[in-house]
């Protein structure tokens, strides 16, 4: 699933809001206006995280005892990646009344977390640090450094970037044949270069048939404009629990034509929604993916 | 007769134009030749799989709209009786929602339409009795603001209890209805339904004709009451429940066409029922085309253009009951 | 030959007896008054008598198929409703519902039964006018002109004068009286006794929950039963330009 609308709507899960499109683009202009870059000048020692992707980060980089609790979907491993960490952990909904009687000196929040939680827990005097989605690999880094400015936990994190670059690097291979391929989700959204899934599917090596016909970034493509495009691959991020009208669309007999007739992948959520070092491990999942279908053995 | 004609030919027009209309940017000519070239090739899978059933869709829940609309408006003799506004839409929604959000419509393919048939059944039957017999405008709007309010409650817990996260976001489709990404699959779900509510609903013009002079007047003309009223229940449910199970709740078709179109047929409510069957076909094509021609990259719901037409109307409608009769 | 039997008819409404075992024939060529005061219980002997409202007791017509009645006995109710702008020609049409399939298809028949009905009730020069637009005294004669558009042996009609000016009263009271001359029969309910006595060859009186009387008018409309059942005092005479009945004054 793409990334920040799956985020996005893991968040909004808590409070049952449908509106996505208004929310985000309130979130993003609302949340820039906040004190993003708060400075903490002595190191928080109860972090209470409220969004899956700051919720692993923390989990990774905090130091023992200093993170309290982290939100009920990073137990959920549909769509996190460290659910066994997790269970370590406090569970929070994201909730204002919950968290503030957790008595954190220190909260971190998605762009996507509700605007009226973070507020709140402004008003009564908490320090709230709210980190942007993930874009690109390299806001991957960035967010990584991020956390452990947050935390005072910066050697860790330095480390952590280090080795992320290192397994970039060697993921890195020059590839022969690029399969033109379309990242395809619910709703018939799609991931353009500009957009973390984009990077993974051009760093396993394959070529995004989306930018061929203008999508940069995350947006919906139409059923039709997807049948022009006849890419060789369609990836789909498996279905969620519970059914979906959203989701059918994976089953409409086009994109079924399409994955019969040339090729198909899925994806799992957990290690493509969040700008985590997890990407990684989808890379080289993906890769593994192409280089069977391409023949290239590894 | 003249009227039934140009409608026809203005739906035939309409559904050419519907299957020439969409982002993957084809000519008209090569549209029509992959339509029917049979090459399996990208454009004829647009053809067919794509363009193809959502402008039968459009015909299909169009007329169905129409249709309904104008037999029960004849029926309770109010203008103001259409299956989005009294309700009968929204519960039918909830039927389906409550078979995808189950599991169930996945296990079994025809409880889609037969859970929002259920759905659109106990709409009608409750608005029924509680508007009465000849509902005043009243209180069938009344009653239809009861059900309406009460099915999309309804709906939006069954999908904000479901642990999927995109249903949350999908009681918009359900309230506004859309013909987008709809496969030959959805054709062949709701058809037969339809065929049985057509059916029904086409064998009640004599009654509805009738029924002008009250229900007393009707009964001594021979008019079997009980089986007007149910040939009319089951044939909205057929139509409705189908139509909204594929497509979600697409309001004010049934409430426009038959206003427009009365003055046309002389106002006789069996005249009207057909000449409403193509004239919701015709509305829903239209509209279905322009929700692609203003918003392409957008997926604008159905229901907005149509309730932008529609509610105006409406409105306009009740001030002209209000100084008639209410 | 009897258009209509009832015997021993009983008709409760909400758990109340309105009428308790009435009993009257209607023959041919009979214009019949159908009098008694509010809450007598005329339209509900009318609507049990046709088979729309359940009662005890036995009616002919009300136990004939639903299709053969709507072809012998037409029925004209009090409420006087059209519910779409449909043209005057059309709501008498409707009138021929019981003997077409559908009325888009009328035949040459059916086209001469409206043309006369139309000319009965004087609504010649309306007849595409939308009938909604009318006063409500020629919508009651639209309305009575379906009934007689219908051409059935036999025509109840309930209040069909009430609200018409004189003129038109008594050209309505004289068109049923025409329909009698061709063989047919009226059950017609009337507030106005001097209509009923001068127009109707017999009366049936209501009241006290049942029949009173049933005869010619000068029979039943006498002064004792009508300071009885209507508590007024009348002066009734057969004069040398017919019968003229006159309520002159409460006697309770």
């Amino acid at each position: 699933m793409l990334p920040e609308i799956a985020q996005c709507c893991l968040d909004l899960m808590r409070i049952s809001k449908f509106l996505v499109g208004c929310v985000i683009a309130w979130g993003a202009s609302v949340l820039h206006a906040n004190p993003a870059d708060l400075k903490i000048e002595t190191a928080a020692t109860r972090v209470v995280s409220m969004n899956l992707c700051t919720d692993q980060l923390a989990m990774m980089l905090a130091g023992p005892g200093q993170l309290h609790s982290v939100s009920y979907i990073a137990a959920d491993p549909r769509a996190s990646a460290m659910v066994e960490e997790a269970k370590g952990y406090a569970i929070n909904h994201g909730l204002a009344e919950e968290i503030y009687l957790m008595q954190p000196d220190l909260v971190i929040a998605g762009a996507f977390s509700t605007r009226a939680t973070v507020a709140m827990l402004r008003r009564l005097d908490i320090p709230v640090v709210v980190f942007d989605p993930a874009y690109s690999l390299s806001d991957v880094r960035a967010r990584i450094m991020q956390m452990g400015e947050v935390l005072h936990r910066q050697p860790q994190a330095d480390a952590m970037v280090a080795e992320f670059d290192a397994r970039l690097a060697r993921l890195q291979a020059e590839v022969e044949a690029r399969p033109r391929a379309v990242l395809y989700y619910a709703n018939g959204y799609t991931s353009g270069p500009q957009t973390l899934a984009g990077q993974i599917l051009t760093m396993a090596g394959f070529g995004n048939a989306a930018e061929e016909r203008g999508f940069e970034t995350g947006t919906k493509m139409p059923l039709e404009v997807l049948a022009v495009t006849n890419p060789d691959v369609v990836i789909t991020s498996q279905p969620y629990p519970g059914a979906s009208r959203s989701e059918d669309i994976l089953a409409h007999p086009v994109v079924r034509s399409l994955r019969a007739a040339r090729g198909g992948a899925s994806i799992t959520d957990h290690d493509w929604v969040c700008g985590t070092p997890f990407v990684l491990r989808a890379i080289e999942r993906l890769a593994s993916q192409r280089a069977v279908m391409t023949g290239e053995g590894e | 007769m003249r009227l039934l004609t140009g409608l026809s030919v203005m739906v035939a027009l309409l559904f050419v134009a519907s299957l020439l209309v969409g982002p993957a940017g084809i000519g008209p000519g090569e549209s029509l030749a992959a339509l029917f070239a049979g090459d399996r090739g990208p454009l004829t899978l647009v053809m067919r799989e794509i363009r193809l059933p959502r402008a039968m869709l459009a015909v299909m829940i169009g007329g169905s709209l129409g249709l309904a609309g104008a037999a029960m408006q004849g029926y309770l003799r109010n203008p103001l009786a259409e299956p989005g506004l009294i309700g009968v839409s929204g519960s039918a929604a909830f039927g389906a929602v409550l078979a995808i959000h189950t599991g169930a419509a996945a296990a079994f393919a025809l409880a889609l339409p037969v859970a929002a048939l259920v759905g659109a059944g106990l709409g009608v039957l409750i608005v029924m009795a509680l508007a009465g017999p000849r509902g005043t405008s009243l209180t069938l709007i009344l009653a239809g603001v009861a059900v309406s309010a009460l099915a999309a409650a309804l709906t939006s817990l069954v999908l904000n209890l479901s642990p999927n996260p995109f249903a949350a976001n999908e009681i918009i489709f359900w309230m506004l209805g859309s013909l987008a990404d709809r496969s030959m699959t959805h054709v062949w779900l709701a058809l037969p339904f339809m065929v049985i509510g057509w059916l029904l609903l086409s064998r009640l013009g004599r009654g509805l004709d009738a029924l002008t002079l009250g229900e007393d007047a009707a009964q001594a003309m021979g008019i079997r009451l009980q089986h007007l009223r149910l040939g009319l229940v089951g044939g909205v449910t057929c139509v409705v429940g189908a139509g909204t199970a594929v497509a979600g709740a697409i309001g004010f078709v049934g409430l426009v066409v038959p206003h427009i179109l009365r003055p046309w047929v002389g106002a006789h409510p069996s005249r009207l029922l057909w000449a409403s069957a193509l004239g919701g076909a015709a509305m829903v094509l239209a509209a279905d085309i322009a929700v692609r021609m203003i918003l392409p990259e957008r997926d604008l719901k159905l229901g907005v253009v149509t309730a932008i037409i529609g509610a105006p109307l409406f409105l306009h409608l009740i001030l002209k009951l209000r100084q008639e009769r209410i | 030959m009897t258009l209509l039997s009832v015997s021993d008819l009983s008709v409760s409404l909400h758990g109340r007896e309105v009428l308790r075992d009435v009993s009257f024939e209607i023959g041919t060529q009979e214009l019949v008054g159908l009098i008694g005061p509010n809450g007598a219980g005329k339209t509900t002997l009318m609507r049990a008598a046709l088979g729309l409202l359940p009662f005890e007791g036995r009616s002919t017509i009300a136990a004939m198929p639903e299709d053969a009645r709507a072809k012998h006995a037409a029925w004209l109710p009090q409420a006087r409703e059209i519910a779409w702008p449909v043209t005057v020609e059309t709501v008498v049409m409707l009138g021929r519902i019981p003997h077409v399939s559908s009325v888009q298809k009328p035949t040459e028949a059916d086209r001469a039964a409206v043309d006369e009905a139309l000319a009965q009730m004087d609504l010649a020069d309306m007849r595409q006018r939308p009938a909604t637009q009318l006063s409500g005294g020629e919508q009651a004669r639209v309305l009575i002109a379906r009934t007689i558009a219908q051409q059935t042996d036999l025509l109840m009609a309930d209040e069909p004068v009430a609200g018409l000016d004189p003129a038109h009263q008594i050209a309505t009271m004289q068109s049923f009286k025409a329909l009698t001359a061709k063989g047919k029969s009226c059950l017609v309910s009337l507030h106005d006794l001097g209509l009923a006595a001068r127009h109707c060859t017999r009366i049936i009186m209501l009241g006290q929950g049942g029949l009173v009387a049933d005869g010619a008018p000068s029979q039943v409309l006498t002064e004792a039963r009508v300071a009885e059942i209507f508590g007024i005092a009348a002066w009734y005479q057969d004069t040398d330009q017919g019968p003229i009945f006159q309520p002159l004054d409460v006697v309770r």
